[in-house]
């Protein structure tokens, strides 16, 4: 279906969202004891808007960059990544995790050809380096997940999806887009095809099976606009596109809680022990 | 009625009764150095928002020492704050105190509470049963609690009682930032609501909410005090703390209610018979009955 068959994706104001996302990172991060961030930098658009949005609420010299490229990741990537900690002024460190990968993978005997296995692999200890760095520099993680990643949970969990706090977890791929050019990240960056960069030439739209605008189109009316099925049939979404979009974001619902816990005594942590995660703080 | 009006716009600390009792105090001296008349802070703000457990933690007696603390601070300025409230019957109410001359005047305990979105209010408060307004030495004032004020029949209730203004302590979160707002979609429809309030009930509307960021939800501030005729007066800026001063004045509400004399013609009779009627046939509410 041509894309001009179905409603627009949505849109953002993008100085209404850099206010309360900017006031969001300085709160959070502050009340968490925390006064600097770090962040996975992967060469793609929402690690760049990241880095733009915690270089301005902390300041750039309390915000750090971590490119944690693997041999087969695409160079161009590594290249990227050094580009958005530049325009947001933010150191940026490497370290190559080839070595680690090779070593988890073959003390777990995981064949690369396994691609969800070792990709995974791989998100998960980009997020073992990131947190290890948090503790050595007293620096919170910032998530990089946006809203349709999460919906769809087109993520590792425990992976890329683990993180302190997420500034962009509530906006759609195509609102990233928009932010990152109001904020005037690279053009090269925002222009990027999406990619995990698990596998070469990998890229999110063609495993997704659907374009970002029309699902964020379609996501966006479902969830936050609540249209039945049959108005975004009406719409002009095809009956496919509905079923397994609404299925995946069904399916993937246990990527975004914490893990079930039994019930056993009055009050069971989450259930009806309920504290805002603020408490702490 | 003429009177300073100081709206202290703050950002309270969740769960944190001393910090937050200890600030109040800084900004009633703020608000005092400026000669203000009346202090007003916004929902809970002894408390923060995002309770949830917290909420029977934190709650105090109206008895205790630092409700007590803070009233006594009201010798010389009317003080509007938010605690929850606990009664010997240990139920728990999202209150607004209204404190003048070293005593309380009044207790506002909310009745709408809202259950949706984000909010969770009803399964930890109850919804307060009076709207009754409080006669102050600066003016009668009918005090609405954030959602209260969506209600348009507590602030007619309170318009019936004479109010000379509003009083709406709120605690309202940030969302909705698509590219054709020129503002907060939340905020924009709280500059309708409150606007429409004072043209619909001729009176002050002096509205003071709070800032800050909550588990991911930012206060968006914006407090503000919208004219009897509905013409926005003051406004502090968003997300951040501020103390907005204006002057209250009984001339622009007469001026307001000779222009519209809608208070004259509310026939509060008639609306009771109305309801009664409605109340007692069965299919009239049908579902929607509460």
């Amino acid at each position: 279906m041509a894309l001009q068959d179905i409603p627009p994706p949505p849109t953002c104001n993008g100085s209404l969202a850099e206010a309360v996302l900017t006031a969001f990172l300085k709160e959070e991060t502050s009340k968490a004891g925390f006064s600097k961030a770090l962040l996975g930098l992967s060469g793609g658009v929402d690690s760049a808007l990241v880095a733009e949005l915690a270089a301005r609420a902390l300041g750039p010299e309390n915000v750090l960059g971590l490119a944690l490229p693997y041999k087969d990741s695409a160079p161009e990537s590594l290249q990227l990544g050094k580009e958005a900690a530049h325009h947001a002024g933010i150191p940026i460190e490497i370290l190559d995790i080839t070595a680690i990968a090779k070593a988890h993978a073959s003390a777990g005997a995981v064949d690369k050809k396994d691609q969800t296995r070792f990709g995974n692999i791989l998100a998960r200890i980009r997020m073992v380096a990131l947190y290890d760095r948090s503790a050595k520099e007293g620096a919170l993680v910032l998530g990089t997940s946006n809203k349709t990643e999460l919906l769809l949970g087109y993520g590792t969990i425990h992976g890329d999806l683990a993180s302190a706090i997420n500034p962009i977890g509530d906006l759609y791929k195509s609102q990233v887009w928009s932010l990152s050019k109001h904020l005037g990240v690279p053009d090269e960056i925002v222009r990027r095809p999406p990619t995990a960069d698990l596998w070469e030439g990998q890229t999110d739209e063609e495993e997704l099976g659907f374009t970002y605008p029309e699902v964020d189109a379609l996501l966006h009316l479902m969830v936050d606009s609540r249209y039945s099925k049959k108005t975004l049939l009406k719409e002009g979404f095809s009956e496919g596109l509905i079923d397994t979009v609404k299925a995946r974001v069904q399916q993937n619902q246990y990527k975004r809680r914490p893990p079930i816990i039994a019930k056993l005594t009055p009050r069971t942590i989450n259930l009806d022990y309920r504290y805002a995660r603020d408490w702490g703080s | 009625m003429e009177f300073l009006a100081a709206l202290c716009q703050i950002k309270p600390a969740l769960g944190k009764l001393d910090d937050n009792l200890a600030d109040h105090l800084e900004w009633i001296d703020k608000a005092t150095e400026k000669k203000a008349d009346l202090a007003m802070f916004p929902e809970l703000s002894l408390t923060g928002y995002l309770l949830r457990d917290l909420a029977q933690e934190v709650a105090l007696p109206i008895e205790a020492e630092p409700i007590q603390k803070l009233v006594s601070r009201s010798k010389d300025i009317s003080i509007v704050f938010g605690f929850v409230e606990e009664t010997s019957e240990h139920q728990f109410f999202n209150s607004a105190v209204f404190a003048e001359g070293g005593e309380i005047l009044h207790v506002h305990r909310k009745a709408f509470l809202p259950d949706y979105g984000i909010f969770e209010e009803g399964r930890y408060f109850s919804a307060g049963d009076s709207m009754r307004p409080v006669q102050s030495r600066l003016g009668k004032f009918g005090l609405l609690v954030c959602e209260d004020a969506w209600h348009l029949s507590a602030g007619w209730l309170q318009f019936l009682q004479g109010v000379d203004a509003f009083l709406i302590p709120a605690a309202s979160p940030a969302r909705g930032i698509e590219a054709d707002n020129e503002e907060l979609s939340s905020q924009a429809s709280w500059r309708t609501l409150r606007e429409a309030m004072a043209i619909f009930f001729q009176s002050w509307v002096i509205h003071c909410n709070r800032v800050g960021v909550e588990d991911g939800a930012m206060f968006w501030g914006g407090s503000g005090v919208i004219s009897p005729l509905g013409e926005l007066q003051a406004e502090a800026p968003g997300a951040e703390e501020h103390l907005l001063l204006e002057n209250i004045s009984s001339e622009a509400t007469k001026r307001a209610r000779i222009q519209l004399p809608l208070l004259r013609g509310s026939r509060p009779d008639f609306v009771r018979r109305q309801l009664a009627q409605i109340l007692q046939d069965p299919d009239a509410l049908q579902e929607s009955r509460p």
